[in-house]
């Protein structure tokens, strides 16, 4: 059913439009994102279910299905993952540049590069494993030259690429650039770009330990699973945007979320929940973006007239789509209370149980659905533990346990997440702030990381618990700019924005310390 | 199986060696060091009962002897028996419902705490196994662990079966070179060196400290020394002289990569007699950590 636009809800977005226009505390690079955003949603060209107004056009606190501001004419992927190291190689007709031949060449093409990626927020969501890509060029330049040059490039991202969806990867090779690249990341402590360090059991202690030490400044890397991405998603998978593991020449076409803890009101009891509610949610949502996918596919000509699908860089058959989930915790404690029990997920087995159960279903559910252009990840879209967005009341992201309400012993916040992460190749996260700068240990981290590999833990962030660096649900923000958006000036990055709306309603400053 | 009193058990320590490390607490001290931060570890409780009043959870009841055999088999959860005069009372814990507000111990008059349990080396064991596998071993500290040598034989033997490290953290004044058996389980011993000369360390402990610093002596040259500590309390003794001459064996025996904790006094929990103490300025700190550095000493912190 293709929607219509009424006169009362064309007024409403000129409205909005207006607002845009005049907001004190949007730069212009914003105002014109938005916009772009606002003109595009008044297209009515998706044959939506007929379901889907009454789950996702409505009010926040009832509201099932959220397409996180996609847009409702997609007209290029959410995320796109390109082929860099083909880039490097090759060059690009389009963009009339030749193979890198040399350190500085590579540094400069990779950055026109990731200025013609676009994405959902129209800055490139992945900028490559960058000690692969960059430890052939280095191999005759000494320390000083290679930081140098990596200061000033790694300025210019966080300077121009204007938010921290933007992702790098490394490891789990240990490497020299690798080394070099976390000394000068945690002397910038800039929030752009992302860092992931992929951990296996292969990585040397050293190598992770750098990692940390540079998270313990920048809060980032991250660490991921190498072993657990690779075997879901073979050898050629990133970590973009937040912590999305994806391939890299394609990408995701498209993420919705189904807000669990809303579902969980529309359901009277567990039973109903289950059998119910949230089949048939899944279904709309599923439904919603098989429509997406079709358009963005046959209709939108992105796939045929890019220069990075027409050049190689991507191809349309390593696309899949992510199935995103938030507010399992919330949904749980509900669902329960409907029940008249008062345990509390991420404090009792049988809520933690509960929270399995319902993790299975919408896992059986994805598994038999069928996505026409996902041959990727076998015609199904993958499973993604979302990390909220600023306006989200009452609903943690994904499944993580609300801040605030952290188990008092960290080995039982670490066991409840690990019943959990095994369900989202395409991303979860858990996030730790750590109070260790005095006592100079960082193999505590590196304890809790090693002891992660061997279970079913995919991704674990820490940063120091007084660093201006932070972390807010996966992207970076810095405390010293979000202070200042918050006293009404602007600021550079899109996602101080939002990391203000979470440090004000879903309490990210209130992490348990550990 | 020998028993031990124990305070508590910290499931992730950054904070007692290097890594993470699970940390057993015993309880009895045979040192009254005056900046003692925790000082209910240092005597045993004699159920007295005075510590029931201030348990709002109840974790803490007063309760007739003869439940003991009863209690012991049935729950995990120790206790302690003694002669309360006319009955034989003893102040039973229950950990599940205590929530570590430590009123009991803080209104102790005998600076003890009742809020320990009685536990086995295979029972100890059993809570640190749910830490694995995010933990590279295990620290028994206190109180002073080597007043319960056979209980820390056993418990060590059964954390190298587990493939755990294990350290000790002791005042000192237990002979580690008289047994090989101990040390054969122990890959460390975190050392207090309280003061160098024995009348500064008579003031600070009570105690003699001939015997901490022979163990000073010994651990370094067996490679057994994880960590030094001195808590720098300037008007109680010569604090250069402490640092200086503790780097200065160190340097002399090689033994350049044990840390140097060199640790700024602070009032919290100091009991009320000696709060008075005055905390060192930063750059006496600083200074001190100098000297150890200036010895060669690779991994001197100040914390």
């Amino acid at each position: 059913m293709k929607r219509v636009l009424t006169p009362e809800i064309i007024e409403e977005k000129r409205r909005e439009i207006y607002n845009t226009l005049i907001d004190p505390t949007s730069s212009h690079e914003q105002k014109v994102t938005y916009l772009a955003r606002h003109a595009e949603n008044f297209m009515t060209v998706l044959d939506e279910p007929e379901e889907l107004d009454e789950l996702m056009r409505c009010d926040i606190d009832t509201r099932c299905i959220c397409n996180l501001f996609e847009g409702d004419a997609p007209y290029r992927p959410r995320y796109i993952c390109i082929d860099f190291p083909k880039f490097l190689r090759e060059g690009s007709e389009f963009l009339q540049l030749g193979p890198a031949k040399d350190f500085d060449e590579a540094l400069t093409n990779l950055m026109i590069m990731y200025h013609n990626i676009p994405s959902i927020t129209n800055y490139p969501v992945f900028i490559g494993d960058l000690d692969e890509l960059l430890e052939p060029y280095i191999e005759n330049l000494d320390d000083e030259t290679v930081k140098k040059a990596l200061r000033l490039w790694l300025t210019m991202i966080d300077r121009t690429i204007l938010d921290s969806f933007c992702h790098s990867d490394i490891g789990p090779k240990a490497s020299r650039f690798g080394y070099l690249l976390m000394e000068v990341e945690s002397e910038l402590e800039n929030a752009v770009p992302n860092l992931t360090m992929r951990v296996s059991k292969d990585t040397p202690d050293d190598f992770i330990l750098a990692g940390i030490k540079c998270a313990l400044h920048s809060a980032k890397p991250s660490f991921a699973n190498d072993e657990m991405f690779r075997g879901e998603l073979g050898d050629d998978y990133c970590i973009a945007s937040c912590y999305n593991g994806l391939l890299k020449g394609g990408g995701s076409y498209t993420l919705s979320r189904l807000i669990l803890s809303n579902i969980a009101k529309k359901a009277e009891n567990i039973e109903d929940f289950k059998t119910n509610v949230l089949p048939h949610v899944c279904d709309v949502m599923a439904r919603y973006m098989d429509e997406r996918i079709r358009f963005l596919v046959e209709e939108s000509g992105w796939f045929q007239n890019s220069f990075l699908a027409r050049e190689g860089f991507v191809q349309r058959d390593k696309f899949t789509a992510m199935f995103g989930l938030v507010g399992l915790a919330e949904c749980v404690n509900l669902l329960l209370e409907k029940e008249g029990c008062t345990e509390r997920f991420g404090h009792s087995d049988r809520a933690n149980q509960l929270g399995v159960e319902i993790m299975d279903i919408i896992d059986n559910f994805n598994k038999n659905h069928f996505n026409p252009y996902c041959e990727a990840t076998d015609h199904h879209f993958l499973l993604h533990a979302q990390v909220g967005i600023e306006s989200d009341h009452d609903c943690s992201p994904g499944t993580r346990i609300p801040i605030g309400e952290e188990p008092d012993e960290l080995v039982d916040h670490l066991k409840c997440i690990n019943l959990f992460h095994k369900y989202f190749p395409s991303g979860t996260g858990d996030i730790f702030p750590v109070d260790l700068t005095v006592h100079k240990n960082p193999q505590y981290v590196l304890d809790i990381i090693r002891g992660s590999l061997g279970m079913d833990i995919r991704y674990l962030s820490f940063y120091a618990s007084d660093s201006d660096v932070i972390r807010v649900t996966g992207y970076l923000v810095k405390r010293s700019e979000m202070e200042k958006l918050d006293a009404g000036q602007n600021v550079r990055q899109n996602t101080t924005g939002l990391g203000l709306g979470a440090a004000k309603n879903c309490k990210i400053l209130d992490r348990r310390i550990r | 199986m020998a028993k031990a009193t124990v305070n508590k058990i910290i499931s992730f320590s950054c904070v007692d060696g290097p890594g993470n490390r699970s940390a057993v607490f015993l309880q009895g001290c045979g040192f009254d060091c005056r900046y003692c931060h925790n000082p209910e570890t240092i005597h045993a409780c004699i159920h007295c009962g005075e510590c029931v009043k201030y348990c709002k959870p109840g974790a803490l009841t007063l309760v007739e002897e003869c439940d003991q055999t009863q209690t012991d088999a049935e729950t995990d959860i120790g206790h302690k028996a003694a002669d309360r005069g006319t009955g034989r009372k003893r102040v039973h814990y229950d950990i599940a419902k205590c929530v570590f507000c430590d009123e009991c111990f803080r209104h102790c008059p005998h600076g003890a705490s009742a809020r320990t349990r009685e536990l086995t080396a295979e029972q100890v064991m059993q809570e640190v196994r749910r830490n694995l596998p995010f933990i590279r071993g295990i620290t028994v500290s206190g109180g002073e662990c080597t007043l319960w040598r056979d209980f820390l034989l056993e418990l060590l033997s059964l954390a190298k079966a587990e493939g755990l490290g294990t350290l000790l953290d002791s005042n000192g004044s237990y002979e580690f070179s008289k047994d090989s058996k101990l040390m054969s389980v122990t890959d460390g011993v975190m050392l207090d060196v309280k003061a160098w000369s024995r009348e500064d360390h008579l003031r600070v402990t009570g105690r003699d400290n001939a015997c901490v610093l022979w163990n000073l002596e010994w651990l370094a040259r067996e490679r057994k020394l994880t960590e030094v500590r001195t808590v720098v309390v300037p008007e109680l003794f010569d604090c250069r002289q402490t640092v200086r001459e503790v780097s200065a064996l160190l340097a002399k025996l090689g033994c350049l990569d044990a840390r140097y904790k060199i640790i700024r006094y602070r009032p919290m929990g100091v009991r009320e007699q000696y709060k008075s103490l005055t905390p060192p300025m930063e750059d006496l700190l600083q200074e001190l950590a100098g000297i150890a550095a200036g010895y060669g000493l690779r991994d001197v912190i100040v914390i």
